[in-house]
C-alpha cells in the first residue's frame, strides 16, 4: 500500500494504492453521489449516479469501482455529469412509488437524499411516464416486508445475502424494464432460503426491504447479544424503559455490525409477561423431596407451599440459593459414568470452560458435550 | 417420472464447466419448459444457488417456466419485416387465434409469440410456425391460406378466447 | 469417444499430403460429373421450397436421365433471397430464379438433357429488358465482390469434401506448416482485417494481445450471435461455409495459443446450428480438429453454444458471461479486455464468425492481397444483408468503399414500387438513419460513423417514403427496451422513457418540446449506459431526429404522418361514390371491421378497423375506392 496523489476538481489529493476514487474523494471530503455502492460489498456501477471524468479517457468511469492511480486527473462535477445524473434520477424517480410522506424510510431515504442533492428537472420528470408498477408486496415474513415497487435494483440486498451471509436467498430474475429483486421461482420470502436474518434489510437504501415497524429510539443502549456465545456487539434502541429496536454495533470487533435474525428481531421477548425473572423450580412431592436431601424446616425463605405429585407439578418460584442448592443435591447422587452434561451456545466460552472443567473433575467423567455439535 | 427423465439427462453435464444454460437448454427440450422441480434440480446438481438458477432462467428469452402450446406460432418483428407490415401480421395472428403475444390457447394447442428476427430477412414479413418459415406473409394470407394450413395440419381450430 | 472411433478418426488426415491428396481426388470426381444443378438451400430459399425444389431435381433426374453423372448439389445462400428459389446449372451456369417444384421437369428435359434455356426462369432486368443467363449479368451480382462469402451458395456446407475441393483448409496448412504464430498474426496485422462485428478493432491487434497475455489456457470464441434484426449475414456464412469459419477460428488458435474453441450461435438459428455440428463432426472425423492436426503436434477443439435469447449476449463480457452460465450482464468499466481476461479469465480472442471467414482467405492469398481492396482505413470487403423497401434484397458482398448508391441503386435496384428513397439505416438498432443528400457516402467504419451511423454487423435496411422515420425510431426502442438486460438504470429505464415519448408521438400525443426532451434523454443514456447496447441505442432517435425533424414536428403539430404509417394518425375511408360494392375489401379485411352487402356501398367501421390496409390492396385499381387519409383531412 504505497501512498499516491491524484488531482480531484482540480485539488491533489493523497490516496493509497487499491483505493477506488470514491474512497479517495470520501476521504478528502469530496461528496461524489452513490446509491448502489455499499462499503464491504464489491462495487457494482450499476446505478450510474457516482459516475466521474478522467482525463484522457473517453467515456465516464464510475467512481466506486475505479481504483486511483498516480497523476489521475479526475473531475466529479461538471455540466454533463450533473445532467446524465439528473436524467438518471429522474428515471429512477419515474419508477419509483414516491409516496414519501407516508413511506416508512422517509428521512432515512438514499434516494431522497440524492434528489435533495442532485436535483431534477420539473419539467422532464413531468414528460416521464409514471405508470407506477402495481407489483404486490410481500408481507410473508415476519419481520420485514418487500415492496418490490419501491425499489432501485441497486443490487445490494443480493451482493449482501451472497457476499456477507451467504444465503443466495436472492438474485436478480427478468430482464430490461421486468427486471426485479427475486427469490427461487419469485415466491414469497417465508418459502424461500431466506433465514430472515435482516442484513438486506438493514443496507437498503430505500423502502423496498423495510422492517415491519420502525421507530426511532430516544437513545441507544451498547450491550452484547445475549443470544448466543459469539458476543456480537448490539446498540438497542430504547424508548423511555422500552427496547423498540437493535441494531449490530460497528464498532464491535466481532460481528462489525452484523446481525443474525435473533439479534436483530428477536428482541420482543424481553418485555413479555411470560418471561422468568428468577428461577423456579418444579414443585416434587415430599418423598422426592427427602429422596434429594432438603430439610423442609430447613433456611430457605420461600418454601414450597403444598406437596404436589409430579405429574401436576407446577414451576415454583425460588431464590437462587435455593435453586443452586436443589442442583447440587440433585447431583450428588451421581458419579463419574454415570453421569453426562451438555453444554449451550448461548453461554460464553469462559462458562463453558467452567462447566466443563467442573463435569470433568468434581463429577469425575469425560461426558460432556455441547449443542453446537448436533 | 419426471425427475428420473431430468436425473437422466443432467447425467451428461457432470464435469463440465458452464453447463447451466445447455442443461436448461435440453431440460426444455425434454419439458416443453422448465418445471420448478428441475431448476432444483439442477440447482443441486451445480451446487450453485437456488436463486441463481431462477435468476439465468428468467434472463434468457427461450426459456419458459410455464407450460406452452403444442405448436409455437411466430411472428418476426425484425426491421426488414416491420417496414414491410410485420405490425399488421401480428394484430391479425392475434385476432385469428383469440390470444395476445407471449399466451397460449386455453386447449394449449398454440402459442403465439414475436420473435426478434429470424435472418430471413430477404424475404420478409416472415412467420415461424414451429420450425418452418413462411415468407411474405400478409395478412390475407394468414386468414384465408396459413390458418387453415395450421388446422388442416393439426386438426384443431384454435380455441379461442382466455 | 471410444477407442473403436478414435481410432477410426486417425484413418483421416494425417499429413499435409493427405489433404492435398483428397482435394485432388474431390476435383477429380467433380471433373467426372458432367452436369451439376445447383439448388440454393439458403434459409431464404428454403423458406420459398428450395427444399421441395431439391428433392423434386432428384426425382427427376432419376426418372429422365443418366442419373450417375448429373449431381443435385445443395448450397448455402446465394444472396439473391429475393428471387429464390435460385437454381444454377453447371458448368454452363445458368442461372434460373423462382423455381417452383413444377420447373423441375422442365429445366432436366430442356437444360440438362437438350442444353437449351427456359426462357421464363432467366433472370430480366427491369430497366433494361436484358435478359441475364449467368449470374455475373445480373446487375444485382455484377458490383460484387464475393470473397468472404466465395463458398457460399457453391459448394454443399454438408461436405467437407467439397470444401477441401476448393482449396479448404489450405490456409491452415500453410500456417500450420510454413509460418510460426508470429508471422500468422503479422500476416493479419499487415492484411488490415478488422472485426466484422460492428466496432472494427484490428483482428491482429487483438491476436497479438491475448498471445501475449499470461494464462495457462487461451480461448477461441466466435460471436454468432446475431440479433440485429434485420441482419442475416453470419446465419448465411454459418448455413454456407461452416468450414471457413472452423479453419479461420483453429488458425486463430494456433496463432494465439489456443487449443479451445466456442462458436456462440444464437438459438433462431437452427440449420446454421445443424450444419456446424456436422462441419465439426466431419473436421474432427478426418483430423482437422483434435489432436496432432496434420501432423503438426497443434490441438484444437470446437464447441457449438447455443445462445438462448439475449440481444445483449452480442456484447463480449456478457457473451462470455453466458457461456460460463451466468447472465449476460455486461461489465461496467473499468474492465480488462475480453483478449486479456476473457472466458474463465484467460485471455480470450472474440471475433464475429465473419472475420474468422476471412481469416483463411488472407493466408492463403496473402496480406497485399486482402488489403488490395477497400479504403485507407477498412480493408477488403463486408457482407451486407440488404433488406427493407429495395427491389433486389438478399446477402451481399462489396469492397469497403463503395457508395450507398451503388448498393441501393445498382445492386439493390431502387426501391420497390418505384417509390422516392427517404433514407437507409445502417448497423441495426445501434446504427443510425442516413438521409438521401449522402447517399454518395463510401461504406466504411469511419464514414458511417461521422455521419452518426455504424456499420455494425451489416444490416442494411432501405426504406421508401413510405416509411415513417418516427415510426423506425419508435421501433428500435421498442426492439432496444426488450433487450436492455436490465442492469444500468439509463438503459433499462432511458430507453422504456424514450419508447413512451416516441409512442405518445405517434399516436398524436406528442408535445410540442417532445423532440428537446428525446434528445436530453437521448445524450444522458448515449454518455451514462454501461455498455455498447446503452450506449448506441439513442443512435435510431438521434440520427432521425438529426435529418428527418420535419417529421418529427408534422407528428406532433398537425397529427400528420406523411407516410401514413401511424395508425393513430391515419384512417381509411372508403369513398362512396367509386364502391362498387363488389364486396372484395369486405371479405379481405382480416378483422371484419366493413359494413356492407352486395350493392350495397361499403363503409369502414372506425372502431374495429386495425388500419393493416388490407382494403387498398384488394380494391381493384380501377375501382380506387378505398383512400387513407391523415392530418387535417384525417381530422377535419
Amino acid at each position: 500500500m504505497s501512498d499516491l496523489s491524484l488531482t480531484i476538481n482540480g485539488i491533489e489529493v493523497a490516496a493509497r494504492e487499491g483505493m477506488t476514487i470514491l474512497e479517495a474523494a470520501q476521504s478528502s471530503g469530496i461528496y461524489v453521489p452513490t446509491l448502489c455502492h455499499c462499503p464491504g460489498l464489491t462495487p457494482e456501477g450499476a446505478c450510474r449516479i457516482c459516475l466521474v471524468k478522467i482525463e484522457k479517457k473517453k467515456k465516464l468511469h464510475p467512481a466506486c469501482r475505479t481504483p486511483v492511480e498516480a497523476g489521475m486527473v479526475v473531475i466529479t462535477d461538471d455540466a454533463e455529469i450533473e445532467q446524465v445524473r439528473r436524467v438518471t434520477l429522474e428515471l429512477i424517480l419515474s419508477d419509483h412509488d414516491f409516496n414519501c410522506l407516508l413511506c416508512r424510510k422517509s428521512g432515512t431515504c438514499r434516494l431522497q437524499d440524492l434528489v435533495n442533492r442532485i436535483g431534477f428537472d420539473e419539467h422532464r420528470l413531468d414528460r416521464l411516464d409514471r405508470v407506477a408498477k402495481d407489483l404486490p408486496v410481500d408481507t410473508s415474513n415476519p419481520f420485514f416486508d418487500f415492496n418490490p415497487n419501491k425499489c432501485v435494483q441497486c443490487g445490494i440486498c443480493i451482493r449482501t445475502c451472497r457476499e456477507i451471509v451467504g444465503v443466495d436467498a436472492i438474485d436478480m430474475a427478468y430482464r430490461g424494464y421486468e427486471i426485479k429483486v427475486s427469490t427461487f421461482g419469485d415466491k414469497p420470502f417465508k418459502e424461500s432460503v431466506c433465514v430472515s436474518c435482516g442484513e438486506c434489510v438493514e443496507r437498503c437504501p430505500v423502502a423496498a426491504l423495510i422492517p415491519k415497524k420502525i421507530e426511532y429510539p430516544t437513545r441507544e443502549v451498547k450491550t452484547i447479544c445475549a443470544y448466543c456465545g459469539v458476543g456480537c456487539g448490539l446498540r438497542l434502541g430504547v424508548r423511555g424503559n422500552t427496547i423498540i429496536g437493535a441494531r449490530g454495533d460497528r464498532d464491535n470487533p466481532v460481528n462489525k455490525g452484523e446481525l443474525c435474525v435473533r439479534g436483530r428481531f428477536g428482541y420482543k421477548f424481553i418485555h413479555s409477561p411470560d418471561r422468568l425473572t428468577s428461577p423456579i423450580v418444579r414443585a416434587y412431592d415430599p418423598l422426592e423431596r427427602q429422596a434429594h436431601g432438603i430439610d423442609e424446616t430447613g433456611e430457605s425463605s420461600k418454601p414450597v407451599t403444598s406437596p404436589l405429585v409430579k405429574q401436576e407439578g407446577d414451576f415454583v418460584e425460588v431464590t437462587w440459593e435455593q435453586a443452586i442448592k436443589y442442583v447440587a443435591s440433585s447431583l450428588d447422587h451421581f458419579k463419574g459414568d454415570q453421569f453426562a452434561a451438555m453444554s449451550s451456545a448461548k453461554c460464553t466460552n469462559e462458562e463453558n470452560y467452567l462447566f466443563q472443567k467442573f463435569v470433568r473433575t468434581v463429577m469425575g467423567t469425560n461426558n460432556i458435550d455441547h449443542c453446537a455439535r448436533l | 417420472m419426471p425427475e428420473d427423465r431430468s436425473k437422466k439427462i443432467l447425467s451428461v453435464f457432470e464435469e463440465k464447466k458452464g453447463a447451466l444454460i445447455p442443461m436448461l437448454q435440453r431440460v426444455q427440450e425434454e419439458f416443453g419448459y422448465l418445471p420448478e422441480e428441475a431448476l432444483a434440480q439442477i440447482a443441486w446438481f451445480l451446487k450453485i444457488p437456488l436463486s441463481q438458477v431462477f435468476s439465468v432462467a428468467t434472463f434468457y428469452a427461450h426459456f419458459y417456466l410455464t407450460r406452452r402450446g403444442d405448436h409455437l406460432v411466430r411472428i418476426c418483428q425484425g426491421t426488414a419485416c416491420h417496414v414491410r407490415g410485420a405490425r399488421d401480421i401480428l394484430e391479425t395472428a392475434q385476432h385469428l387465434l383469440g390470444i395476445k403475444t407471449g399466451q397460449t390457447t386455453e386447449d394449449y394447442k398454440y402459442s403465439l409469440e414475436r420473435v426478434a428476427c429470424v435472418g430471413s430477412c430477404a424475404m420478409a414479413p416472415v412467420i415461424m410456425i414451429d420450425n418452418a418459415v413462411h415468407p411474405k406473409v400478409s395478412p390475407l394470407d394468414l386468414k384465408f391460406k396459413l390458418m387453415d394450413e395450421l388446422i388442416a395440419e393439426h386438426g384443431d381450430k384454435p380455441n379461442k378466447g382466455k | 469417444m471410444t477407442a473403436a472411433k478414435k481410432k477410426d478418426a486417425f484413418r483421416g488426415i494425417r499429413s499435409f499430403e493427405d489433404l492435398k491428396r483428397l482435394k485432388e481426388s474431390v476435383l477429380a470426381q467433380e471433373k467426372a460429373d458432367s452436369k451439376t444443378l445447383i439448388v440454393c438451400c439458403g434459409t431464404g430459399c428454403l423458406a420459398s421450397g428450395g427444399d421441395k425444389v431439391r428433392q423434386s431435381f432428384i426425382d427427376e433426374v432419376r426418372r429422365q436421365g443418366p442419373e450417375e453423372n448429373i449431381v443435385v448439389r445443395k448450397t448455402g445462400c446465394r444472396g439473391f433471397c429475393e428471387r429464390g428459389p435460385i437454381v444454377v446449372v453447371s458448368p454452363e451456369n445458368i442461372l434460373y430464379q423462382g423455381v417452383s417444384k413444377e420447373d423441375t421437369p422442365e429445366i432436366v428435359s430442356e437444360t440438362i438433357l437438350k442444353g437449351e434455356l427456359v426462357d421464363r426462369l432467366i433472370f430480366e432486368d427491369e430497366t433494361t429488358g436484358d435478359k441475364c443467363v449467368h449470374e455475373a449479368d445480373i446487375p444485382f451480382y455484377k458490383k460484387q465482390a464475393r470473397r468472404v462469402l466465395r463458398n457460399c451458395g457453391h459448394i454443399d456446407p454438408t461436405s467437407i469434401e467439397a470444401y477441401i475441393g476448393v482449396g479448404g483448409y489450405g490456409a491452415l496448412a500453410i500456417a500450420l506448416s510454413k509460418m510460426n504464430p508470429e508471422e500468422v498474426i503479422a500476416c493479419v496485422k499487415e492484411s488490415g482485417l478488422r472485426g466484422r462485428g460492428g466496432a472494427g478493432f484490428p483482428t491482429g491487434r487483438k491476436w497479438e494481445s491475448s498471445r501475449n497475455a499470461p494464462g495457462e489456457e487461451k480461448y477461441i470464441i466466435a460471436n454468432g450471435d446475431e440479433g440485429d434484426p434485420g441482419a442475416f449475414m453470419d446465419r448465411s456464412i454459418m448455413e454456407g461455409d461452416p468450414h471457413s469459419v472452423l479453419e479461420g477460428m483453429i488458425i486463430a488458435g494456433y496463432a494465439v495459443g489456443a487449443q479451445k474453441g466456442f462458436i456462440y450461435v444464437r438459438a433462431e438459428y437452427p440449420l446454421a446450428v445443424r450444419h456446424l455440428h456436422t462441419a465439426i463432426a466431419q473436421a474432427s472425423d478426418l483430423g482437422l480438429l483434435g489432436q496432432n492436426i496434420m501432423g503438426s503436434g497443434f490441438d484444437f477443439e470446437i464447441e457449438i453454444v447455443r445462445g438462448a435469447g439475449a440481444f445483449v449476449c452480442g456484447e463480449s463480457t456478457a457473451l462470455v458471461l453466458s457461456i460460463e452460465g451466468k447472465r449476460g450482464f455486461p461489465k461496467p468499466l473499468p474492465r480488462p479486455n475480453t483478449s486479456i481476461v476473457g472466458l474463465w479469465d484467460m485471455p480470450t480472442v472474440l471475433n464475429n464468425v465473419e472475420t474468422f471467414a476471412c481469416v483463411p482467405a488472407i493466408i492463403s492469398n496473402g496480406a497485399e492481397w486482402f488489403a488490395s481492396m477497400g479504403t485507407e482505413k477498412s480493408k477488403g470487403t463486408k457482407v451486407l444483408a440488404l433488406t427493407g423497401n429495395v427491389k433486389n434484397t438478399g446477402l451481399v458482398e462489396v469492397p469497403m468503399g463503395t457508395t450507398l448508391r451503388e448498393i441501393i441503386f445498382d445492386i439493390g435496384g431502387g426501391i420497390r414500387g418505384n417509390k422516392e428513397f427517404k433514407a437507409v439505416q445502417t448497423g441495426g438498432p445501434s446504427g443510425g438513419c442516413i438521409p438521401e443528400d449522402l447517399l454518395d457516402l463510401p461504406v466504411d467504419y469511419e464514414s458511417l460513423a461521422r455521419v452518426g451511423s455504424i456499420m455494425g454487423s451489416g444490416g442494411m435496411l432501405v426504406m421508401g417514403e413510405n416509411t415513417c422515420m418516427v415510426n423506425m425510431a419508435r421501433y428500435f426502442l421498442d426492439f432496444a427496451q426488450n433487450e436492455s438486460c436490465g442492469q444500468c438504470t439509463l438503459c433499462k429505464l432511458g430507453t422504456r422513457q424514450m419508447y413512451h415519448i416516441l409512442s405518445d408521438i405517434t399516436s398524436g400525443k406528442g408535445r410540442p418540446d417532445d423532440v428537446e426532451v428525446l434528445l436530453e434523454l437521448a445524450a444522458a443514456v448515449r454518455a451514462g449506459s454501461i455498455c455498447g447496447l446503452g450506449q448506441t441505442v439513442p443512435n435510431p432517435v438521434i440520427s432521425t431526429i438529426r435529418y428527418f425533424r420535419e417529421e418529427y414536428e408534422e407528428h406532433i403539430h398537425e397529427h400528420r404522418c406523411r407516410a401514413l404509417v401511424c395508425r393513430s394518425l391515419v384512417s381509411y375511408r372508403i369513398k362512396e361514390h367509386r364502391c362498387k360494392a363488389c364486396m372484395l375489401c369486405l371479405k379481405g379485411c382480416p378483422v371484419g371491421a366493413i359494413i356492407g352487402a352486395k350493392w350495397q356501398v361499403h363503409e369502414i367501421d372506425q372502431t374495429k378497423c386495425i388500419k393493416c390496409g388490407a382494403c387498398v390492396e384488394v380494391c381493384p385499381p380501377r375501382f380506387d375506392a378505398v383512400e387513407c387519409l391523415t392530418g387535417k383531412a384525417n381530422e377535419g
